[in-house]
């Protein structure tokens, strides 16, 4: 190896991969994470892509990114900003600047720098990098569109199909630079593409010029080496949110002996829990894509009424449809998962975007007191265990339930150490058995459950509905019937607090702030208050994950703590509930609503202004 | 054996007092149901009722078979969830015209294009009879109610063109009134594999009384009613002279004996003809110058979405590695860290 190449040692990196949103970014940077798994990094990342499939070439608006951070430690988020940005076109350099690391290292395709995509892009002179400020950057322009080119002039290929694999050429070239292995992407193209050998050659030559590129020219790119995260020993794979929020939800009926159905309609970014779903027919999965969401929730309470462990996925305009079958579900008292991956609203609002500002919706938005049991997950790969017991509290208590995550975590991926089913909880769902004696809505004492029968069980036929009833299912007016029965609701979703964790604190057990946040934002708020630590300062993290009920020693916990600040995605909905269910505190907001997560940065300013107040 | 378990319709019935309003059409579909529930011969325990909102949709609890009264609409998509969840179910959908062409519209067209085995029996009584009469979907143009009291501006739907518009494979037409001929579509309905629609022409004794009179008049029932019968010729009227020929693509009366017509010359009725011809131009036929078609109107064969869905699992099932969550959570990419 050349003594040239300046070789960087780091403990962790954040690479931007960015062009048009049809430049093949994603699958560029979810090969390149995949790699860095593999070898023992711990990452984290996060796919940013327009809402139009094929945006206008070359715009701003066009742009699609793909983030990923990895390190030797423990890594939790994306990265704030990236150490080096891998740019297709002038366009990818000017959306993602706000998002580079002051300082560093710019890739890009200096054959598409030209004055028609300096124009779509916007830029109002020839020299973008210094109408963006980034003349101190590290920029290294590479000839990739010609370099592609010249790689595959033998394979008779047309314009189009080469233009397509440049990206293999730009994640070759940075695999080298980040001395990732080879040979895994080269079996993903060929599995990929295996029924077109062509293409699987020509990607492959394109991806070897890439690596080669890097090789041959290391007098100009850095190196880096990031080594394997020191990480619990076991079998790990990469997992996507929405991933893990399927198979947590195959994973429970296993466990609970049912079979399970999923009643979906397609909707940014929940899509792909019913796709992951939909490809598992092999576990006798019943996926129903509807004609709309509300029959996506419709038919998922017929399963429930009939047996199956029932679930609905959709994000919020979907969840605004759902209100009233939802209140049906709480009425009838089913067991049912509702997945909710929240996106930007309101309205449709920002589709691929991430956000937490359908709370109020989920805990509120029903005619009538119709309360239900809100659970949120707080990383890709805990979605699974949310997932799980979502499904588990439904089915021990006879409740719906929803389960809050949103695009970041949905999109976002993470290494996870594969759990053994033999190790997951039992469910048990509450089956009837008695026919002499079931009455559709006679109770457990301790839980307030009623017992499930469905259709085909003899003996316990009986007729249910959205009226207000009597212990027998019976439509019952009666003013006192009415009352005793909303209150019941009520108090069964209260009592499922006993299969609540007691909510934890990251960090000491009491200090001068305490941060709290829920869901999706797990990852960004340990990062800052693991940094503000570092730092001397007295800040923790009560993060949660049980909306509502929530765990029962809430106010112990913030009583400890001088300060009380509520991060979240949003304009404050947490904080309004926190203000209503533990109004004893005064609650600090840190709210926003970009599309984007937090960072760590603007949190540990936050927070150190806090401080100081 | 078999006697000893045979059902009758009293198993059917449940201890709920009935509440449709005296002399409400709704009365006579229940008994005609309960009587073709026993001859089915299905276990009791394996019929399951499903409705909407509306005065029909209080059927369910009038059953002592599962039932669920749902939300406005939504009951053909419940009972698709429901015959998803446990295709050995006999599924029932009771709906209006109200719930099931209106704010149900679009899961009706969906369940009939799906083809799910589900019985969908659809009171029409052409008003809103719950929420004290208002016009429905099926009300006819300048119809006058409290929310048309200048007469409706707007067009009906046909229920029978919007099953066959769906690709519906089964329709059939009847009268509350006329227990025999229901209970026998409506046992044919229970047989055909897939998605049976039954409009039954229903009579509201308080908001629309005898809007059917016309068609269902005892008087009148041989010459306004064509009762179909699979493999027999379209013949109707007071003294069976009356038939329906098929003339340039549209249908044409004429009397047996009059200008050389003779009984062969008549339509023969097929209910499994796919194409949808002829039976489109059955559905469309109304007072005064055609009789309205009543009976099974057409049951073509064909695979139903839960039979598919059962099918298709196996198959998978059959050739995939991945037989639990743990092959799953192990299949793909993984690493070992040590």
């Amino acid at each position: 190896m050349s003594k040239e190449t300046k070789v960087i040692e780091l403990e962790e990196v954040a690479i931007r991969f960015s062009g048009d949103s049809g430049d093949g970014m994603q699958l560029t940077g979810t090969l390149f994470s995949d790699a860095s798994a593999l070898i023992g990094n711990d990452l984290s990342t996060f796919p940013d892509y327009p809402s139009e499939i094929r945006a206008p070439q070359g715009t701003v608006g066009g742009v699609s990114g793909f983030q990923v951070q990895f390190g030797t430690r423990r890594v939790t988020t994306p990265g704030d900003y990236a150490h080096v940005l891998v740019a297709m076109n002038p366009a990818a350099v000017k959306a993602n600047a706000p998002f580079m690391r002051p300082g560093g290292t710019i890739i890009y395709d200096q054959d598409s720098f030209t004055e028609k995509n300096f124009q779509k892009a916007k830029f109002t002179t020839d020299q973008p990098f210094e109408e963006l400020k980034l003349d101190d950057y590290f920029k290294i322009p590479v000839p990739i569109t010609t370099l592609t080119r010249e790689a595959l002039k033998d394979f008779g290929l047309d314009n189009k199909s080469i233009l397509r694999s440049k990206n293999m050429f730009a994640l070759g070239l940075v695999s080298w630079m980040f001395n990732r292995p080879m040979d895994y992407m080269e079996r993903f193209i060929q599995n990929k593409f295996k029924k077109k050998p062509a293409v699987v050659e020509a990607n492959l030559k394109v991806l070897r010029s890439g690596w080669n590129y890097g090789m041959n020219m290391q007098h100009m790119t850095p190196r880096y080496i990031v080594h394997a995260a020191s990480i619990e020993h076991g079998v790990y794979r990469n997992i996507n949110g929405n991933l893990a929020t399927a198979w947590g939800l195959l994973a429970a009926a296993e466990k609970a002996n049912l079979e399970i159905f999923l009643g979906s309609y397609p909707i940014t970014p929940a899509t792909e829990v019913l796709q992951a779903l939909a490809a598992r027919k092999d576990l006798g999965v019943k996926t129903f894509q509807a004609e709309d969401e509300i029959a996506g929730i419709s038919t998922t309470i017929g399963a429930a009424f009939a047996g199956d462990l029932a679930v609905t996925s959709t994000s919020g305009p979907g969840l605004a449809l759902k209100s009233e079958a939802l209140g049906l579900s709480v009425m009838a008292e089913l067991p049912l998962v509702l997945v909710n991956v929240q996106r930007g609203g309101p309205s449709t609002g920002l589709p691929t975007k991430t956000e937490q500002s359908d709370l109020l919706q989920a805990l509120y938005g029903r005619n009538g007191e119709s309360p239900v049991v809100v659970l949120a997950a707080s990383t890709p790969s805990d979605c699974f265990n949310y997932a799980f017991h979502a499904a588990k509290i439904a089915l021990e208590r006879m409740v719906p339930v929803i389960l809050m995550t949103d695009g970041f975590l949905g999109n976002g991926s993470e290494p996870w150490k594969i759990p053994k089913m033999a190790d997951m909880p039992e469910i048990t769902p509450r089956i009837a058995k008695n026919a002499e004696t079931y009455k559709p809505y006679a109770r457990d004492e301790e839980t307030l459950a009623r017992e499930w029968a469905f259709p085909g069980m003899d003996g316990f036929q009986h007729r249910i509905g959205g009226l207000e009833k009597d212990l027998m299912g019976n439509v019952s007016h009666d003013p006192e019937n009415h009352q005793k029965m909303v209150e019941i609701r009520a108090e069964k979703v209260r009592r499922v607090v006993d299969m609540v964790p007691e909510l934890e604190v990251c960090g000491e057990q009491e200090g001068d702030l305490l941060v709290v946040g829920w869901g999706g934002t797990f990852g960004h708020l340990e990062s800052a208050v693991r940094e503000m630590r570092s730092l001397d300062h007295k800040v923790s993290l009560a993060h949660f994950n049980y909306i509502n009920p929530m765990p029962a020693n809430v106010h112990e916990v913030f009583s400890r703590f001088k300060k009380i600040v509520v991060c979240e995605l949003n304009m404050g909905q947490f904080a309004a509930y926190l203000r209503d269910k533990e109004p004893d505190f005064k609650y600090e907001q840190f709210n926003k609503v970009k599309g984007l997560p937090f960072t760590v940065h603007e949190l540990c300013e936050k927070f150190e202004q806090l401080l100081e107040e | 054996m078999a006697e000893e378990l045979a059902l009758t319709i009293k198993d059917f019935k449940s201890e709920n007092e009935v509440r449709w309003c005296p002399g409400c059409g709704d009365h006579a579909i229940l008994n005609s149901i309960q009587k073709a529930m026993v001859a089915l011969g299905i276990q009791h325990k394996d019929y399951a009722v499903i409705s909407g909102i509306g005065c029909s949709s209080r059927f369910p609890y009038y059953m002592s078979t599962y039932g669920f009264h749902t939300i406005h609409g939504r009951a053909a998509a419940v009972a698709s969830g429901v015959k998803c969840a446990n295709p050995n179910l006999c599924v029932w959908e009771i709906t209006g015209d109200g719930d099931a062409l209106a704010i149900g519209g679009n899961h009706f067209i969906h369940l009939i294009r799906r083809n799910i085995d589900i019985n969908v029996i659809l009171f029409n009584n052409k008003i809103y009879g719950l929420t004290k009469g208002q016009y429905s979907p099926t009300s006819d143009r300048g119809f006058v109610t409290k929310t048309s009291p200048y007469g409706t501006v707007e067009d009906p739907f046909v229920p029978g063109q919007l099953v066959l518009g769906a690709r519906g494979k089964f329709f059939a037409r009847s009268v509350d009134n006329n227990i025999k001929m229901s209970q026998e579509i409506f046992e044919a309905a229970a047989r055909h594999k897939g998605t049976s629609v039954v409009e039954v022409l229903q009579n509201c004794m308080i908001y629309n009384n005898g809007i059917h009179a016309a068609i269902t008049d005892p008087k009148m029932k041989k010459e306004h009613q064509l009762m179909l019968k699979h493999g027999e010729p379209m013949i109707f009227g007071d003294n069976e002279d009356k038939g329906l020929v098929l003339e340039c693509g549209h249908l044409k009366v004429v009397k047996i004996g009059e200008d050389g017509v003779t009984r062969d010359d008549i339509l023969v009725h097929d209910v499994t003809e796919p194409n949808g011809f002829v039976h489109q131009l059955l559905i469309n036929m109304a007072l005064p110058d055609f009789p309205v078609a009543m009976g099974v109107i057409r049951a073509v064969e064909a695979t139903s979405y839960d039979e598919a869905m059962v099918a298709q699992i196996e198959e998978v099932k059959e050739t995939s590695k991945i037989k639990s969550v743990d092959d799953l959570l192990m299949s793909g990419n993984t690493w070992v860290v040590e």
